[in-house]
């Protein structure tokens, strides 16, 4: 249920974003999701993608400040209730929510969340039997 | 031209010789009994207090540099008890501790007259009103200046540095006609008062006393024009006395230096030999009259050459040309000294930091900006912007503390900082001097 995520270091330099993807390209890595998180200075590239192992050490051959971080992954109908209902079972458990971000596969929404304990949030999830996505299945949309 | 001390700035050279001749003596004799240190550093060199009899004899010393006043942190080089001090001042030091001077009632009456001198020769008089914008405090400038505008009699203004607005103020209600401060923020300040809206004949102003940190022709034209005033260049340094070591008269073709309390040599800093007159290199200084902190061939680092022709102004004090370079790597930075290493051993106590730092200097809008690029740790790496604006600020107030200045921190991805073979370099000094 831990969905390895990758995020990487980044300068707000325009052509850095490219490299990345670039990088990875060439190694025929695909990326399921990605968010940019930025500062005035500075940035923080979020990839769900098809190896992340592989991808990070990719990454790290050329010199790029990268991590792998858990988050997990809720697949719910794309309807902001259930967005709003996945984020109260959290809330109500004191778990906080970091950051998240989602897309959409046809009707329905695929939600990527970073909680302060990762752990709790799976265990609170499936009490309310919400969907939550084996990495595998995640890796390779 | 009024000139404060005729009987020492007019002495004809072979007067001056006999004065330093005879205080240098008493100034050997001074440290080697009473400075443990140089009585060690003299016996090493087979020297006792006889072998100095002249000021010719200088050369026989050794020197003494800012790491020596580090290593006998606070009060080693001292040749006074305690009970003698009657003030200290300090400067930011290499390694975060600071560069510690002691002064005895005399060396303050020494440097009020050698300041009255500065100011009497920038064309000040009881009749000024200085307004004193140098900073107050550890720092030599407030001080200094203020003794000696006291000291001629002028009305000083301790307003200290900063607050531009109350600066413009008070100069336009009082009717400031001195004005003493860095240049760089004196023209600063010229640019506040033009946005001000303060027209340039509702202020007294006519003279400005500018120093503590290099400045080119072309700044001193800019301020003169913008400011309509003349601006005169001082030099000190706290470990010497503070301002008042040497300035410019009207002439102004090069700063006297006032050598009845200062004798300065001038070195190749890499084989230490006495260079001969006009030849450019380091400047040393061995104070002739202090009493608390008396310093033998002291080596500043600050680059220059020497002329003993008499100065159009009929004073006879050896000139020195305007600082412009360093034999070190410090830097200055709104008047305070800076040494990379600072940075560094700040960087070394913070494991969530490499090492590996790029400072980037420039100016600004006429005011010197200090801007640190640093590695993140890929081990502290995490994804939470939260965290690294935490890292980044706390390693902003931790320079800010060590080096008393405002410092602009970047987290820059690794391998961004060009390594070298030995040496990195890790200043990009972007100021035109």
């Amino acid at each position: 249920m831990i969905i390895h995520q990758l995020s990487i270091f980044l300068e707000n330099k325009s052509g850095r974003l490219t490299e990345v993807l670039e990088v990875l390209g060439e190694e025929n890595i695909r990326i399921t999701a990605l968010s940019v998180a930025d500062t005035t200075e500075f940035g923080l590239l979020r990839l769900i993608v098809s190896d992340p192992e592989k991808a990070r050490e990719i990454l790290k051959k050329q010199n790029f400040t990268v991590n792998l971080t858990e988050v997990i992954s809720v697949m719910a109908p794309n309807e902001a209730k259930y967005y709003a209902k996945i984020l109260k079972i959290l809330s109500d458990l004191d778990i906080s929510v970091e950051y998240t971000y989602a897309f959409s596969v046809g009707a329905k929404s695929i939600i990527i969340l970073r909680c302060s304990n990762t752990e709790d949030a799976i265990k609170a999830l499936k009490s309310h039997e919400m969907e939550l996505m084996k990495a595998s299945d995640l890796y390779k949309i | 031209m009024e000139i404060w001390n005729r009987h020492f700035e007019c002495m004809d050279r072979k007067g001056i010789k006999n004065v330093q001749s005879e205080r240098l003596r008493e100034t050997v004799e001074k440290v080697y009994f009473n400075v443990p240190y140089y009585r060690n550093r003299m016996q090493e060199a087979g020297l006792g207090p006889e072998s100095i009899q002249t000021i010719d004899d200088i050369a026989k010393l050794p020197f003494t540099t800012k790491r020596d006043l580090r290593d006998n942190y606070p009060f080693g080089l001292f040749a006074v008890p305690m009970s003698e001090i009657v003030r200290v001042h300090a400067s930011s030091g290499t390694t975060g501790k600071p560069t510690v001077v002691g002064y005895t009632r005399n060396d303050i009456s020494t440097w009020s007259e050698v300041m009255a001198r500065t100011l009497t020769s920038a064309g000040a008089t009881r009749n000024d009103f200085i307004q004193v914008a140098y900073g107050y405090g550890l720092f030599t400038g407030g001080l200094g200046l203020h003794y000696g505008g006291e000291k001629i009699g002028a009305s000083v203004i301790p307003i200290s540095g900063g607050n531009t607005q109350r600066q413009i103020q008070l100069m336009h209600d009082f009717g400031s006609t001195v004005l003493a401060c860095t240049p760089s923020y004196a023209l600063f300040l010229a640019e506040a008062i033009q946005e001000s809206g303060i027209k340039r004949d509702e202020l007294k102003l006519r003279v400005g006393v500018f120093g503590a940190e290099p400045w080119t022709e072309n700044m001193r034209r800019e301020i003169e024009d913008k400011l309509s005033i003349k601006a005169i260049d001082i030099y000190g340094l706290s470990e010497v006395i503070g301002p008042g070591v040497a300035s410019e008269c009207p002439v102004q073709e090069g700063l006297h230096i006032n050598e009845d309390h200062f004798y300065p040599e001038i070195i190749d800093p890499e084989t230490l030999h006495v260079l001969p007159e006009g030849s450019t290199g380091e400047l040393v200084f061995t104070t002739l009259t202090k009493e608390g902190l008396p310093l033998i061939r002291y080596r500043t680092r600050d680059l220059t050459k020497l002329t003993y022709d008499k100065c159009k102004c009929s004073r006879t004090m050896v000139r020195m040309e305007k600082c412009l370079g360093r034999s070190d790597d410090m830097l200055i930075i709104r008047g305070v000294n800076l040494f990379p290493s600072q940075v560094e051993s700040v960087l070394l106590e913070m494991s969530e930091i490499k090492p590996h730092y790029l400072l980037i200097v420039d100016r600004v809008n006429n005011l010197d900006t200090l801007e640190l690029k640093v590695e993140v740790d890929e081990a502290f790496f995490q994804d939470k912007i939260s965290q690294l604006e935490m890292l980044r600020q706390k390693l902003q107030n931790n320079l800010e503390n060590a080096l008393g200045l405002g410092i602009k921190v970047t987290l820059v991805e690794p391998k961004i900082i060009e390594r070298s073979e030995g040496k990195s370099k890790h200043v990009i000094d972007k100021r035109k001097f």
